[in-house]
């Protein structure tokens, strides 16, 4: 292996980890408290929340503040280069692992619980003694215990939805590449497509949202399967929301000339979140939706 | 926005200045609290983390002398039951998150730079929020314990429904603190890979890295790979609880068992992620004070990433007793004991190694070698609980507390002094005093047998875990055991002693102070610059 060693920048002291562990404190604390005092007159956590997000909004503005600053003086060499897109890599490996959590409880349920409740297997006993009623089928609209709900059709919202986040990845790779062949004009009109994909998406999201707890019945406490379906969709959601937000700022950035042709680690980091983002819906779409 | 961009506008400019000091190699640290709130120096954060790591281990140690107090005698006396069960949780979660996983870390901070030739850690800032976040983590998950209803009680492994049902309202509190530590190991794991992968020194080839950074690496895959799916886990049990989801309540379709598999999917690599590093450790002593090479270096990369790649299909068997299918059983029963033929490699590799070499006795190689039987002791108790029909009768009682207490005390925890003796004398400039040194290890090894050793023989008997109250027959051993986990606690504070008295002075070290020894750390002067390896070095 043949890798190229130039002068590594260590910044020597930087104030804005310290700023973002607290802004992280506070946020945890807050939302900890709030959450606990839920139904109660105690409001303090709902305070210390909004501080946090506050800090912590005030500390990412900072720090890439920094970065892209130490970027434009040209202080990372090809090998920093490097560490940014191993470390974004690894990253989002780690959030396909988070992601995994909530599809094996998917499956878990589906495979497992659900027909177990119903007797299969060699729980013949556990559905007469527990709730001799109870017929294991998936999406469970009837939960053992007799609450109703209904199933979210794939055809219509998702599907467009599907579509929409799907061609969101091709305008962002035309994007790309245009930002390779150093054709900047193109690049700024492919990524507007882009974000304005990504927040249309978000708002048929709120819609099916609304239209899934006001006409369906479906809710986070209707059962396990809207238990998935919001866990899985929501994460989803405001993972599209932080790419959108990545995004813009991309947009920011490529509007006031940053980047190169050859040297644009931020974009290529934005737009594989991106990509992410849009592989993970498609497994949803699949398994949350059609099967 | 305006002061903002100002205030950037200096920092900038000073980082600036600072890069060029660099360059000179003698840019001493700056002083004072700012020092340690602001560095991006790995080896400060290594200090840091270490240091962390200690008070938390005595913290939890601390809980564990509740624990062992209130077990000296059959009956109530000292806590009520509910807070004996937040003792027993909050010492699991302490000492597995707070004291083990940060030490490793700390470990990882300072030697791995040193150890490949490399200027800093890839990431250096993030390299400080991933441990200043740690601390703030802790503060939540110990505040909640003065809380009304009081902190977790449903032990560190929080099972449904004990930890959505009949949890504390301060719950949330735990969820947020774990979410918190879950982004510091990630953020730690992915500084490590990133290092050594893209910071090796020209001519540092995949088998001439050390094993300590092998072990790492491997270590740091497996927690990007598992802390993600905890803080998943912990998410269902925070919805599960304050928002109504079903996934772990089987009236609305979800199973509680259900969180036992997503909790060891994440736990049974997590318990790899706290002895993966050690057995790097072990790799760089044993050769040392044996005066030999490692025997069987490559068999050590493979066997470690067997062992990781196997970790990942044998979680159900912490769970036999949930009525799995007989075929599951039989699965993770088979998988669970192959894993013991990769360690059975490691450990024979290790003996090897001392096979007719010249030996000494220094405290690092002390540590080592009770590390190599007492371990193995663990390894061997481990083979028999992967036994499913064995199992049965085993689980939840106290002979899996033994069981795991072998494999992380005097596993995990035993290479760590181990770590923090044969390094010292780098990080500080003086040698540790051997005569408290060997002080220290002789009460370590003989109260911590006193301590888990007769627990085998209690847990055979039926006497069960995390219980602050138990039948009349078990009481002679317990007293025993509790004696010993006073005299293995009293112990450690010599330890504190010799660390303390090392930094304070002492003889000073020489760059390798162990004629045995190799490796670049070793050829740093010690104390090791604030900046070493500024250009890297060419290995040949």
């Amino acid at each position: 292996m043949t890798t190229k060693h130039e002068h590594y920048y260590v910044p020597s002291q930087s104030a804005w980890p310290i700023i973002g562990a607290m802004g992280l404190f506070l946020i945890a604390f807050g939302a900890g408290t709030y959450i606990s005092d839920m139904g109660t007159e105690a409001t303090v956590g709902k305070y210390i929340l909004i501080t946090g997000i506050a800090v912590i909004i005030f500390m990412v503005f900072g720090w890439f503040r920094t970065v892209i600053a130490e970027s434009m003086a040209g202080l990372y060499s090809q090998q920093m280069d490097r560490s940014f897109r191993q470390g974004m890599s690894w990253f989002i490996f780690s959030e396909v692992m988070f992601f995994a959590a909530f599809f094996g409880a998917l499956f878990y349920a589906r495979m497992v619980s659900v027909p177990w409740l119903g007797g299969a297997s060699n729980n013949a006993m556990t559905q007469v003694v527990l709730w001799p009623e109870f017929v294991a089928v998936w999406p469970l609209e009837t939960t053992p215990d007799g609450r109703l709900t209904q199933a979210m059709e794939w055809m219509g919202l998702p599907l467009y939805n599907t579509l929409i986040l799907l061609t969101s990845s091709i305008t962002l790779h035309f994007a790309h590449v245009n930002l390779e062949n150093d054709k900047r004009a193109p690049v700024k009109a492919w990524l507007a497509a882009t974000i304005i994909l990504g927040v249309i998406f978000l708002m048929l999201q709120v819609l099916e949202y609304t239209h899934a707890y006001q006409v369906m019945g479906l809710t986070l406490d209707a059962g396990v399967y809207g238990s998935t379906f919001f866990l899985l969709t929501g994460i989803h959601g405001m993972h599209v929301t932080l790419g959108t937000v990545f995004l813009f700022v991309l947009f920011v950035r490529i509007s006031k000339g940053h980047f190169s042709h050859d040297k644009h680690f931020a974009f290529q980091a934005g737009s594989w979140y991106w990509h992410f983002v849009d592989v993970v819906w498609l497994c949803l779409f699949i398994f949350v939706y059609v099967l | 926005m305006n002061t903002l961009t100002q205030e950037n506008q200096v920092s900038m400019d000073g980082s600036l200045q600072d890069d060029h000091n660099h360059d000179d190699g003698h840019h001493a640290p700056p002083s004072g609290i700012m020092r340690w709130l602001l560095t991006t120096n790995h080896k400060d954060i290594g200090t840091l983390y270490l240091w962390f790591s200690f008070i938390m281990f005595l913290t939890g140690g601390l809980m564990a002398m509740v624990i062992r107090a209130e077990l000296f005698q059959p009956g109530l006396q000292l806590v009520d039951p509910n807070f004996f069960n937040q003792m027993t949780t909050v010492h699991g979660l302490v000492m597995v998150f707070g004291a083990v996983m940060p030490a490793f870390t700390g470990l990882a901070n300072w030697m791995i730079p040193m150890m490949i030739g490399a200027p800093d850690m890839a990431l250096p800032r993030m390299n400080n929020w991933s441990f200043w976040i740690l601390p703030f983590a802790f503060i939540i998950l110990l505040s909640s314990l003065f809380m009304e209803g009081g902190g977790p009680n449903f032990g560190w492994t929080f099972y449904a429904p004990l930890s959505t049902e009949y949890s504390p309202d301060s719950t949330a509190l735990f969820v947020f603190s774990i979410h918190i530590m879950g982004i510091s190991s990630i953020m730690g794991a992915i500084n490590v890979i990133v290092t050594v992968i893209n910071m090796r020194a020209p001519g540092m080839t995949w088998m001439k890295l050390p094993l300590f950074a092998w072990t790492w690496l491997i270590t740091a895959f497996l927690l990007i790979a598992v802390m993600p799916v905890l803080a998943g886990a912990v998410t269902m049990v925070l919805t599960d609880k304050y928002f109504g989801t079903s996934f772990f309540e089987a009236a609305g379709g979800g199973d509680p068992v259900m969180f036992q598999h997503i909790f060891w999917f994440f736990g049974h690599p997590e318990v790899y992620i706290m002895i993966l590093p050690s057995f790097g450790i072990m790799s760089a002593i044993i050769p040392t004070f044996s005066r030999k090479k490692l025997f069987g270096y490559s068999s050590m990369v493979y066997a470690t990433a067997s062992i990781a790649i196997l970790s990942f299909l044998v979680w159900a068997h912490h769970m036999f007793t949930t009525g799995m299918p007989v075929f599951a059983e039989l699965f993770f029963m088979y998988c669970t004991m192959l894993i013991s033929v990769p360690t059975g490699v490691k450990i024979f590799n290790w003996v090897a190694t001392m096979w007719k070499g010249s030996l000494t006795f220094e405290t690092p190689m002390l540590f080592a070698i009770s590390f190599l039987v007492l371990f193995t002791i663990g390894g061997f108790s481990g083979l028999m609980l992967a036994i499913t029909p064995a199992d049965f009768q085993y689980h939840d009682t106290y002979f899996v507390v033994a069981h795991f207490h072998y494999v992380l005390v005097t596993g995990a925890i035993f290479t760590i002094m181990a770590a923090v003796y044969y390094w010292i004398p780098k990080w500080t400039g003086h040698m540790y005093n051997e005569r408290l040194g060997k002080l220290h290890f002789w009460c370590s090894v003989i109260s911590v047998n006193i301590l888990f050793f007769p627990m085998h023989f209690l847990g055979l008997a039926g006497m069960p875990r995390r219980i602050p109250d138990y039948a009349i027959q078990f009481a002679d051993v317990n007293q025993i055991v509790s004696i010993g986990g006073f005299a293995f606690g009293l112990s450690q504070l010599i330890f504190l002693v010799v660390v303390i008295k090392c930094i304070r002075g002492g003889e000073k070290a020489p760059a390798k102070p162990w004629e045995g020894a190799e490796g670049l750390e070793w050829e740093i002067p010690s104390p090791a610059p604030y900046h070493s390896f500024t250009t890297p070095p060419v290995i040949k």
